[in-house]
Order: C-alpha cells, then sequence, then structure tokens
C-alpha cells in the first residue's frame, strides 16, 4: 500500500496518510458490528456452498444476496481465502455466526479492499493542480484532498465500525472519475460499468456518466458559441462505449440470462415492498415532509380540525415504524418519488448537455444527481450520503463557494450517521473523529481559502454550531429524562430533521450555484 | 500558534487511538481468584470507599493486604476513592464491600475505561501539548509533529488503556515537574513533581535529577544570596506537599512506617516475573536471587544503581541546564530500572517519558528506544491478549516518527551528538569514523531481531522443558538494548554536553 507514494513529488507524506488511517482501521477491529457483518457472512456462504444457480434463490437467511452478480463474485473469491480462517462460516445454515477469525478476516477483508479506494485517491490527487500551492504542505490542496477522502468520517465509520465494502466500491468510482478527469474516458466508462454491477445504487449517478459521455466524449467538437455541433458525431466512440458497457454487463448478467433468472435477480436487486423512509429517517425531503405531516395533525388536533379516531395509531407514541402513514397530506408512492427524483435530476443533466463544462461540469452534475436522489428517493438509506461527499470533496479544495456547501453537507451529512452506532463505547469514537473530521475540514478549507470572503455567513454558523446542543440533547440529557419511555424516537425524529434542513439547503445552494455560476466559470476558463 | 486546529487533530487522534485501544482486554479478564491490575485498581476503590482511612494500608479482616493491598502512595489511593464516589452514583455492586470481588462486565469495564481516559485528558496530555509548544527553535509543523509522536507512545497507551494502570497520572504530574523547572517555575515543577512520588513511588527514579538540577540551579545563584532563598523556598513546598498529601496518616507513627512498608516491599525480592533488566538477564546463566542472601541483593543493587548515576548527576549539579536535565532523567531512570531493586517490566515507561522530551533532539536514537521499550513489555502484552493494539500502535509509532523527523536521514555524527566525542576518540584512534554507518546497521538489526522474535513468539509454542524461553529472550535482548542506550546516553552527557552550542536546530 505504500506504492501510490512513491509517484508525487515528495509523497512520503500521501503513504503516511494512507498507512495511519490504515492502521487505525485495525485498531476498530474489536468495535461493535451491525447486522450488515452477518449479511455478508451469509454471502459468503452462500456463494461458497452453492452452485451459482441457486444464489438468488438461497432465503435461509433473512439476508439474502441483494447485490449485482459482481459483488456475489467477489465474495466468492473472498470466501476461497476465507476458509483458511474459519470454514464454519461459509455454511449457510450457520447464522449469526462470528468467531473471533470470522471477525478478524471479514474485517481485514474490507482494509485490505480499501487499497483500490487508497489508490483512486492517489490518482485523483494528481490533477489537482498545484495552481495555489503554497510552502506548506498542510497548506496544499493535494494534501487537504488526500486527509478529506482517506480519513472520511462516514467511510471509516460505515465500512470499519458498522461494516460494509463500500470503500473498494468508492475506489472504483473515483477512479472512473480520475480516468474521465485525465480524458481516458473509455476506461472510466468500463469502471462504471463495472461499479454499476458491484453495487446498483450507483444507478443514482448513471444520468451524469451517460449523458457527459454522449456530449463530451462522442460529439467530438463544439460550435464556438459552445453549442453542440451535430455532424461532428463519432460513431466509432458510440459503438466503442456501447461495447463496454455491452461486455461488462454481458460478464455480469450472463450467466442468469442463460439460467433464465433475471427476474429472480431483478426482484431480489429492486425491492420496492419497503417503506418510503428506513426506519431511521433519512435526512431528505421526505423527512421534513414527514415531519410537516406531524406538526400539522398535531395542530390540526389542537384546533379540532381532526377527528381524534380517524387518525392511524403511528402516532409520535409508537414511533417511526417502516410504513410511515399520513394524516394530513397525502401519502407518497414509490411511483412519485420517482417522478420527484427524475425531476430533480433534470435540470442538472439538461446544463450538462447544453453548456458542458468539461470534467468538473461532469463531477458538478454527478454530485447533484446523488444528491437529489438521495433527497428524493425511495427507501433511501442514511449512508447513501457519501454518494454526494466523497465526489463532493473534489470540488471542495477547487473554489471557496463549492468549499463552504462541502462543508455544510459533509458536516450534517456526517451527523446524520450517528445514529447508525448507537453502543455506548462507540459513542466516544464516534465523537472523535466527527471532531477530528470536521475541524480538520473546517480549518484547513478556511485556511485555503483565507484570502476570499468567510465560507459561512452568521446563518449557516449558527446551524453548524447546532449540531454541538443536538448531539448532547439527544445522547446526553434525552436517555437521563422521563421522556425517554414516552418518545423513544424524539432523538432520532431531530436529528433526522434537523439534518434534513442542512442537506436541503445545501442542495439548493449547489443547485443555485450550478445554474447561475455558468457563464462567469466559463469566462475564466478561457 | 496560528496552527491550533492541527494541534488539536493531533490530540484528537491521539485521543482516538487510546479509545480504541482500550475497546481489547485487560489484564486478568476472566481469570480467577487472583485476576489482575484491573481488579487490583477496583479492589482499592473498594477499600478506600467502604474502610477508614486509618486501615487502608493495615491486614485487616475487612482488609487482606495478600488480595491486591493498597501498595500505593496516598494519592493513589485518594484517587481510587474519588472514583469510588463515582462509581457509587453509578452502580453500587461495583464497589460494595466483599461482594464486589472479582467485579466484571461490560458496563464496569466502559466506566473504569472512562476514569482512565479523564485522568489521561486532564493531566498527561496537556502537559504534553505545553510541553511541544514550548519547544524553542522549532518551527510550527515540528512542535505538531513532535506532540504526536509522544501522544502515539504505543508503550504508555497499551499499559494505560489495555494492560489497565493509571501511569499516565504520575507521568503526567512528573511531566509538569520537569515543565516548571525547566522554565523557571521552580516552585510549581517541584509541587507537581511531588504530587507524582506521592501518586506512584516509582517516580523516585526520576528524583535525583530533579534534586540536582535544582540544586544546580541554587549554586549557580550563589548559595550566599538568592540561591539560598530559592534553596529554602523549594525544600518548603515539597514538604508542604508531602505533609499535605500524608496528612490523614500522621495521627500515628506507626500508621506511617505501615504505608513505608507497603510502599517498600524489600521481602519481594530482586525482581519479578521477567524483566528487562541486568539482575532478570544474569539469572539465565546464575541464579543469583536464590545464592545471595536478601540483604547482600539490596546492597548490591543500591551500589550498582548509585555508581552508574553517580556521574551525570555530579554533571548536572555543576552544570545545570534545561538540555542536561532532560538527559540525566533518561540516564538516571534508565539506571535505576537496569541496576535497582524489585524493578517491574512497567518501570521502563518512567524511562520512555523523558525519552519523549527528547524525541526531536536525537529522533533516530528516541524512535529505536521507544520501540524497544514497547517490545520489552510484549510478554506482559500477549499474556493480556493485546497482540493486534500492540503491533498496530508500534508500526503506526513508527511511521509516525519515521515521517515527521524523518529519522533515517539523521544518523551524521552530529544529529547523533556523538561529534564531540567522536573527536576526542579521534586523537587516539584516527580511523573511527564508522560510528554513525554501526548504529544505522544496528538499528536495522535491532529492528529484524525484534521482528522476528515476536513472530516466533506469536507462532511458536516454546519448548517444554523451557516454557519461558520466549519471554526470557525477550527480556535478555531488551536488556542488551538498555545497556547500550545507557552507554550511549552517558557519553553525550560526558561529551557532548559540554557547552551549549551543540544546539542543532530541527527542521
Amino acid at each position: 500500500m505504500a506504492a501510490p507514494g512513491t509517484g508525487t513529488d515528495g509523497g512520503n507524506w500521501f503513504s503516511a496518510l494512507a498507512l495511519g488511517v490504515t492502521f487505525l482501521k485495525c485498531l476498530l477491529i474489536p468495535t461493535y458490528h451491525s447486522t450488515d457483518f452477518e449479511v455478508h457472512r451469509n454471502w459468503l456462504a452462500i456463494t461458497h456452498s452453492l452452485p451459482v444457480s441457486q444464489w438468488y434463490y438461497e432465503a435461509t437467511s433473512e439476508w439474502t444476496l441483494d447485490y449485482p452478480p459482481f459483488f456475489a463474485w467477489f465474495e466468492y473469491i473472498l470466501s476461497h481465502v476465507a476458509k483458511y480462517f474459519d470454514r464454519e462460516m461459509l455454511n449457510v445454515h450457520n447464522l449469526n455466526y462470528s468467531s473471533s477469525r470470522t471477525l478478524l478476516f471479514q474485517r481485514s477483508s474490507v482494509i485490505l479492499t480499501d487499497a483500490l479506494f487508497v489508490y483512486a485517491v492517489h490518482e485523483c490527487c494528481k490533477w489537482i493542480d498545484g495552481k495555489k500551492a503554497s510552502k506548506e504542505l498542510t497548506e496544499k490542496p493535494k494534501f487537504i484532498l488526500s486527509v478529506l477522502l482517506l480519513w472520511n468520517f462516514g467511510l471509516l465509520i460505515v465500512d470499519h465500525i458498522h461494516f460494509q465494502y463500500n470503500g473498494f466500491l468508492f475506489g472504483l468510482m473515483l477512479l472512473s472519475i480520475a480516468r474521465l478527469f485525465q480524458k481516458r474516458h473509455l476506461e472510466g466508462a468500463f469502471l462504471f460499468a463495472v461499479l454499476l454491477h458491484f453495487k446498483h445504487i450507483y444507478l443514482y449517478v448513471a444520468p451524469a456518466y451517460g449523458i457527459y459521455l454522449l456530449r463530451s466524449y462522442c460529439f467530438t467538437a463544439n460550435k464556438p458559441d459552445g453549442s453542440i455541433r451535430w455532424n461532428s458525431f463519432s460513431f466509432i466512440r458510440v459503438i466503442s462505449l456501447g461495447l463496454i458497457v455491452f461486455l461488462v454487463s454481458a460478464l455480469s448478467l450472463g450467466p442468469f440470462l442463460a439460467l433464465n433468472q433475471l427476474p429472480q435477480v431483478f426482484s431480489r436487486l429492486f425491492p420496492f415492498k419497503r417503506g418510503l423512509c428506513h426506519a431511521y429517517w433519512a435526512p431528505n425531503f421526505w423527512a421534513l415532509y414527514n415531519a410537516l405531516d406531524k406538526v400539522l395533525s398535531v395542530i390540526g388536533l389542537q384546533l379540532k380540525l381532526l377527528d381524534p379516531n380517524k387518525i392511524p395509531k403511528s402516532s409520535m407514541t409508537s414511533g417511526l415504524v417502516q410504513q410511515f402513514q399520513h394524516t394530513v397530506l397525502p401519502s407518497v408512492t414509490p411511483l412519485a418519488t420517482l417522478i420527484c427524483t427524475l425531476i430533480a435530476i433534470l435540470p442538472s443533466v439538461f446544463c450538462l448537455w447544453f453548456k458542458p463544462q468539461g470534467p468538473r461540469g461532469f463531477l458538478r452534475c454527478l454530485i447533484l444527481c446523488a444528491l437529489s436522489s438521495f433527497m428524493f428517493g425511495w427507501h433511501v438509506h442514511e449512508k447513501a450520503i457519501l454518494l454526494a461527499i466523497l465526489p463532493m470533496s473534489l470540488l471542495s479544495v477547487g473554489k471557496a463557494g463549492d468549499a463552504s456547501i462541502f462543508l455544510i453537507l459533509t458536516t450534517t451529512g456526517h451527523y446524520s450517521l450517528f445514529p447508525l452506532l448507537f453502543t455506548a463505547p462507540e459513542l466516544p469514537i464516534k465523537i472523535l473523529l466527527m471532531l477530528l473530521f470536521t475541524i480538520y475540514s473546517i480549518s484547513s478549507l478556511k485556511t485555503l481559502f483565507r484570502k476570499e470572503k468567510p465560507l459561512f455567513n452568521w446563518m449557516e454558523n449558527f446551524y453548524l454550531l447546532g449540531l454541538g446542543p443536538l448531539e448532547v440533547c439527544c445522547e446526553f440529557i434525552f436517555p437521563f429524562t422521563s421522556w425517554k419511555l414516552k418518545y423513544p424516537f424524539m432523538p432520532l425524529l431531530l436529528t433526522s430533521v434537523y439534518c434534513a434542513v442542512g442537506i436541503t439547503y445545501a442542495w439548493f445552494k449547489l443547485y443555485v450555484s450550478v445554474l447561475t455560476d455558468l457563464p462567469v466559470l466559463k469566462t475564466k476558463k478561457q | 500558534m496560528e496552527k491550533w486546529y492541527l494541534m488539536t487533530v493531533v490530540v484528537l487522534v491521539g485521543l482516538t487511538v487510546r479509545w480504541t485501544v482500550s475497546l481489547n482486554s485487560y489484564s486478568g479478564a476472566g481469570k480467577p481468584p487472583m485476576f489482575g491490575d484491573y481488579e487490583a485498581q477496583r479492589h482499592w476503590q473498594e477499600v478506600t470507599f467502604n474502610l477508614p482511612v486509618t486501615q487502608w494500608y493495615f491486614n485487616t479482616s475487612n482488609n487482606n493486604l495478600q488480595y491486591w493491598g493498597l501498595d500505593y502512595p496516598p494519592l493513589t489511593a485518594y484517587h481510587s476513592l474519588l472514583c469510588a464516589y463515582v462509581a457509587k452514583l453509578i452502580n453500587p455492586d461495583w464497589i460494595a464491600l466483599h461482594t464486589s470481588r472479582g467485579y466484571e462486565s461490560h458496563t464496569h469495564k466502559l466506566f473504569m475505561r472512562t476514569t482512565v481516559f479523564v485522568a489521561d485528558l486532564l493531566i498527561y496530555i496537556p502537559a504534553v501539548i505545553l510541553y511541544c509548544c514550548c519547544l524553542k527553535e522549532t518551527s510550527t509543523n515540528g512542535k505538531i509533529a513532535n506532540a504526536l509522536c509522544i501522544l502515539l507512545y504505543p508503550g504508555l497507551i497499551l499499559i494505560d488503556y489495555g494492560h489497565f494502570q493509571y501511569n499516565s497520572v504520575s507521568l503526567g504530574f512528573a511531566l509538569w515537574g520537569v515543565l516548571g523547572v525547566s522554565h523557571d517555575w521552580d516552585l510549581l515543577g517541584s509541587l507537581a513533581f511531588c504530587l507524582a512520588i506521592n501518586y506512584k513511588q516509582m517516580e523516585l527514579y526520576h528524583s535525583l535529577p530533579f534534586f540536582c538540577f535544582l540544586l544546580g540551579k541554587c549554586f549557580k545563584k550563589g548559595l550566599k544570596g538568592k540561591g539560598f532563598v530559592l534553596l529554602i523556598k523549594i525544600v518548603c513546598t515539597v514538604v508542604a506537599s508531602f505533609i499535605l498529601c500524608w496528612l490523614p496518616f500522621f495521627a500515628e507513627r506507626e500508621q506511617i512506617l505501615q504505608v513505608l512498608r507497603r510502599l517498600f516491599p524489600v521481602d519481594r525480592g530482586l525482581f519479578e516475573d521477567k524483566v528487562a533488566n541486568i539482575w532478570c538477564s544474569f539469572n539465565v546463566f546464575l541464579k543469583i536471587k536464590d545464592i545471595l542472601p536478601r540483604h547482600i541483593q539490596v546492597i548490591m543493587s543500591f551500589c550498582f544503581t548509585f555508581l552508574s548515576l553517580l556521574p551525570a548527576c555530579i554533571k548536572l549539579t555543576f552544570q545545570p541546564s534545561p538540555k542536561a536535565f532532560k538527559f540525566t532523567l533518561v540516564s538516571c531512570a534508565l539506571s535505576f530500572f537496569l541496576f535497582s531493586f524489585q524493578v517491574h517490566e512497567k518501570s521502563i515507561l518512567l524511562v520512555s517519558l523523558p525519552i519523549c522530551l527528547i524525541l526531536n533532539e536525537i529522533p533516530f536514537i528516541s524512535t529505536w528506544f521507544l520501540l524497544v521499550s514497547t517490545f520489552s513489555m510484549l510478554p506482559l502484552l500477549l499474556k493480556d491478549g493485546l497482540l493486534l493494539p500492540s503491533v498496530v500502535t508500534m508500526m503506526a509509532f513508527s511511521i509516525a516518527c519515521a515521517t515527521s523527523f524523518s529519522i533515517f536521514e539523521k544518523i551524521s555524527e552530529e544529529e547523533l551528538q556523538l561529534k564531540c566525542f567522536s573527536t576526542s576518540v579521534r586523537k587516539y584512534l584516527p580511523h573511527v569514523t564508522f560510528l554513525p554507518r554501526i548504529i544505522q546497521h544496528l538499528f536495522l538489526f535491532s529492528v529484524i531481531v525484534m521482528v522476528l522474535l515476536t513472530l516466533i513468539t506469536v507462532t511458536l509454542d516454546p519448548p517444554q522443558k523451557l516454557p519461558d524461553l520466549f519471554s526470557v529472550l525477550i527480556c535478555f535482548i531488551s536488556c542488551l538494548h538498555f545497556l547500550f542506550f545507557l552507554v550511549y546516553f552517558n557519553i553525550i552527557i560526558m561529551w557532548d554536553l559540554r557547552n551549549g552550542r551543540n544546539q542543532k536546530k530541527i527542521n
């Protein structure tokens, strides 16, 4: 893993940063792990002990295989290493098995596959040019970006405490972005296609890829005013792109097509039976919508506008259940969320098509796609915010405006991950790591852009500082009050709504900056 | 400081590492009937909370001294009492007299770990930060890097947060003492150091350099004028702080004598378990522990210790300077560790603390020493089930030091502070120019040996006839290292600190 460091100028620091965070990950091995640990153990067992034809049918455990085929193959390969650690974990019927060797194996597999992420970060840092390069190492954009990515709080707690394999997947995504920046479009497209077949959540950002490749790669030239020159369309490029995507998909889905299992695979990948929101509301538009509904129903009851008998049981006392029933506002269907998401994505995609800005424009569009899907998607997990935070890190070291949006988004997004870790021994870890990342990101970006106007206005400052009291109330005061029994879900609801405000604000601000900043940015570029 | 945020980040990294290590096992976890140091600390809370002060150090029906009897000075007892009050608030079962013996639960572990964390946060860490901020001739980045390395020193983290002890309190007070004395706040410094001694009697390892340095300062100011006043002031501070700490025990003479008997248990033998000092290593060849009578052992160890620390102390008394003070602290503590009576393997931390303070002056040797010191405690750490955190923190620490100080580039004679020594050697042997190279090779060799021994200890079972083979080997090799370091530091003290112009700039 030391290899990536040797490439850059005086690249010692990069390997030190990467190794440092790797050691931290190793120290996190004995921490709490969620049911996702069992999910992945079960997948190891399924892929190891069953033929391919049964992978997507096996249902002994409730945690059935619901990732695309490449991920299943990835687990298959891992399982062949796992058998040297502990054979018992590869038994499908051995539910909730977690011997110390199993733990060691699974944790270290996450840590080792993160090597790809480290490499991708190294590649991304290459094209962050040192225009503003200060002599101080700690004030170089490259350095700051590496810390922001390698030591990302969300990735650390989701992968290395909660347990998931996001590291190498985000590695693939960052690597494909880096390739697009390096004008190696085919490679970038290939990596993204592979990524999609590892985890389909990355479909959220697929529109950005599709439009960008079509517009800036398949059309080889623009008119002087920047609009599209239709006759510059290159068939060879389209065909090669199509071929790559087709081959990757064939490799992934082909075997299941041959087995005539595609419908089963897709039914596993896209379960629409789940509710609008996760048990803990992801801090998005629907959290605000639900909260508004609550408030309206309470007001309605107070003003006697609503009949108490007609209100469904799932009021504040029973807390947040999977199927949330709205009392005042209309209920939301999957189709409605899909339409909302599409409408939210459209302007950014249009922008990418009509006013291409090169790779940076693509990156903005990608972040907007990720954020919009997060805002309006059906059954969104709070972890999905990482999909916006990590690419946004790349933008943050470039412009003061982006840095300010990044900081609001990241701080609230990371804070909204707090409910993932609810056990007492992990409480100090999450607070310390959060402080570590937040203090570093805010201070280093402030130092980087110290010559420009302040990054936050008073309102944003006030909002971000409010996260502190919120945490104190939710985790230090609330458990000792009598409300704990009456409203057990109160802290989750507060966290979710408070963070939803910040994330919506960041989303809105980013949209505004993308739609308005265009001409200015353009003249700068030329 | 313009880069306060980096310092905060460094401290947070140190805290995070500390807490993650604390998630691991502790000494004597689930091992009745005696358990380990964790139970000892819990037991002290139980004893101090439930019994009157007069019974703390006495064997009574309620206080069985054979079972982890209190054998640390009064401040430790007060600290236990304080923790016990907090424990009472959370769960009285934790400190119930008799019935709580061997109490273990996840919540209790969390509580105990938190007490260590809080003590560390209040005493040791602020001292480290202040020390690094006060470093002279160092860039801001250098100060921050230095703080990072000191805070990441694995030995202290593993013993306090893994094995379970409160070394950060005594070492923290000692560090406050060093800070005070080197910045001419002599009274505050002596007060802090008295607190350190009254927390853990092992701090006496550091007492001679403190004494000599302060005495030297008084001499320098002239014993007939200002120096005398200073001396009186210091004596008063020391006496007053001791009286304060021991106040409850002054009721009877027998009380004080009993506490002292508990603090210096001569009948426990020359050394305990496996220690990387001379006596334990020598014991491999000749069973001195069994052959010689006890009082001869005491006299012998006293003489050796005294002789080995005498030169450095005399030199410090006559040429007191903060730099010489730090080096003398190292050499005295090391002499005590190697030669004195009844040494624990954990006492190496008392040497590591002053080594941490000279990390920025001789980064290469200091890093080497700090790694060896952690390695020397490996048998203990393995017994506590701390293999993973030990290996990881040691690697992290080496990376931190290697990156912060680029130690492998700082191996010239000048940077090893051997310039004066090799010049004087060359007067007689003109061809001796290879010292740095030898040291470099020794380092590589030593790292390879340490890695190999660790691997062997972890993977292989020792032969049945020699069940302690590996731990004895580890101690023996560490002891050789420590002897080498003792010689090295004495050479520096005798030759290189002759004048102040050898102060070299860092970064």
